[in-house]
């Protein structure tokens, strides 16, 4: 089981708590990540990654084990650490002041 | 027991603000999804309880929502808007062309007679329809044929903001983008023609008479009399009386005729009503007043209605969708303000009064009646 974090919007539109928990897969992957996630919580499709281009939103970070995974493709697999539950896979709105 | 439900869009949510017919105590129910920016909401006029929003954000994209008892729960439904096939390109500000991107709905129109079909106006400007209660959407895209490749984005972004459907052809539709212009479909969205013959944009085009680049801000028309349409323009209101074939200018004596919503009475086709605002380089009343202009004669003479808003000190903007009208026996009005002001008038418009006074900036205002 993989623990995913959400941001707060992300949170009150699929109606869930910040903390949601996906099943592993065999890929683990951030893409197979966002497929379990997107599958399980249909609200959420197209608010993580542009339904049309598959891209990530612009505004939309993945963070974990203290690393930025944003700029990593889809098929990166995640650490270890997160496939044991160990450690949060982090989807972050990204700061905007004002 | 007839009553109305306006519908409010604003940057930090949707409120739902009911009264019964005589429209003297309200009720604020909201906000309905809390820190979104809420572009428009709208009722079925088929199935009053059946509410469409269009819910989104620079962070998490475009949400559609939809309610089945009047806006006391929401689901959220589709929001996949491909355009068809190859999405081709439009004028960037560079000169350059750029390709069509979608970014959100600022408009949703249902269909007069079917409370799962609704129309959706898109930025990047384009049309789009669904079927089945807004789980899918397909994209109509005649429209984009029509010089597609000459359209501009204003400073809004190239939006698609008005449909109007005529309940006399249901093959007949009205569209305004900005800034593109005016255009109209007589066979169901197949084809389209701009419809901008007699727009003068003196200042903001190097061929005033263009075919199609006019930043039309707003459309209105009765559905007693749909070949009569009235126009708020970037600047100048105007005047048609052929389904757009024609324009001409009906700003009489307005104090300023840049504004940015227009409407028509519910019960008198040829009385209409503006906002005016004192330019597109300040964004806020004349003067500092804020005054609602009434015409009963359909353009050129006008008059202010002041009473109940605020006549001093005033800067707040009115925006495109921020103007709606009833249809109980005496025509209430509603407007919301970039002060997050609504203001509501249930005598045609002779006098007014607020009815919630801190709300987030109004997108957007539509009301239902219900009886």
């Amino acid at each position: 089981m993989i623990r995913v974090q959400l941001p707060y919007h992300l949170q009150t539109l699929a109606r869930v708590g910040r903390e949601v928990v996906l099943p592993l897969d065999a890929e683990s992957t951030i893409g197979s990540v966002l497929d379990a996630l997107e599958a399980r919580y249909p609200a959420l499709r197209g608010t993580v990654r542009d339904q049309v281009t598959g891209q990530r939103r612009p505004f939309i970070r993945f963070f974990a084990c203290g690393e930025d995974l944003s700029l990593e493709p889809y098929e990166f697999p995640l650490p270890d650490a997160v496939r044991s539950g160990q450690e949060i896979f982090r989807i972050v709105g990204a700061m905007a002041g004002g | 027991m007839s009553g109305v439900r306006v519908l409010v869009g604003t940057h930090k949510g949707a409120f739902i603000l009911t009264s019964d017919e005589k429209r003297e105590k309200w009720e604020i129910d909201g906000p309905h999804f809390a820190g979104w920016d809420i572009y428009h909401v709208n009722g079925s006029p088929v199935n009053p309880n059946r509410l469409y929003a269009s819910q989104t954000s620079g962070w998490f994209g475009q949400v559609i929502q939809r309610s089945d008892d009047g806006g006391k729960t929401w689901e959220p439904v589709g929001n996949k808007f491909a355009y068809e096939g190859t999405p081709g390109t439009h004028l960037w500000y560079d000169g350059t062309q750029h390709p069509w991107e979608f970014k959100r709905v600022w408009r949703l129109e249902p269909s007069l007679t079917d409370a799962d079909t609704v129309y959706a106006g898109v930025e990047d400007a384009a049309l789009f329809r669904s079927t089945d209660g807004g789980q899918n959407w397909e994209e109509l895209p005649g429209l984009r044929d029509v010089k597609g490749n000459l359209w501009q984005p204003g400073a809004g972004g190239m939006c698609l903001h008005t449909i109007l459907l005529d309940p006399n052809h249901s093959q007949r539709m009205f569209v305004a983008i900005s800034a593109a212009g005016a255009f109209r479909t007589d066979d169901g969205a197949q084809t389209w023609r701009p419809i901008n013959n007699g727009l003068k944009s003196n200042f903001e085009l190097p061929d005033a008479n263009a075919e199609v680049g006019h930043c039309v801000h707003n459309i209105a028309m009765h559905p007693s009399r749909p070949d009569v349409l009235f126009m708020q323009k970037h600047w100048d209101v105007m005047r048609s009386d052929d389904g757009g074939d024609l324009w001409r200018e009906v700003s009489g004596n307005l104090p300023s005729d840049f504004g940015f919503p227009i409407a028509v009475h519910a019960r008198e086709p040829n009385t209409i009503y503006v906002i005016p605002i004192k330019s597109d380089s300040e964004h806020y009343p004349p003067e500092g007043k804020l005054r609602v202009y009434r015409s009963r004669s359909g353009g050129e003479e006008w008059e202010a209605l002041t009473n109940g808003l605020p006549q001093s000190d005033c800067y707040v903007n009115i925006l495109r969708s921020a103007l709606a009208v009833d249809s109980l026996d005496e025509c209430g009005l509603y407007f919301g303000t970039t002060g997050g002001q609504v203001y509501a008038s249930n005598d045609s418009g002779d006098t007014w009064k607020a009815i919630a006074t801190n709300l987030p900036a109004v997108f957007s205002v539509e009301v239902q009646t219900l009886r």
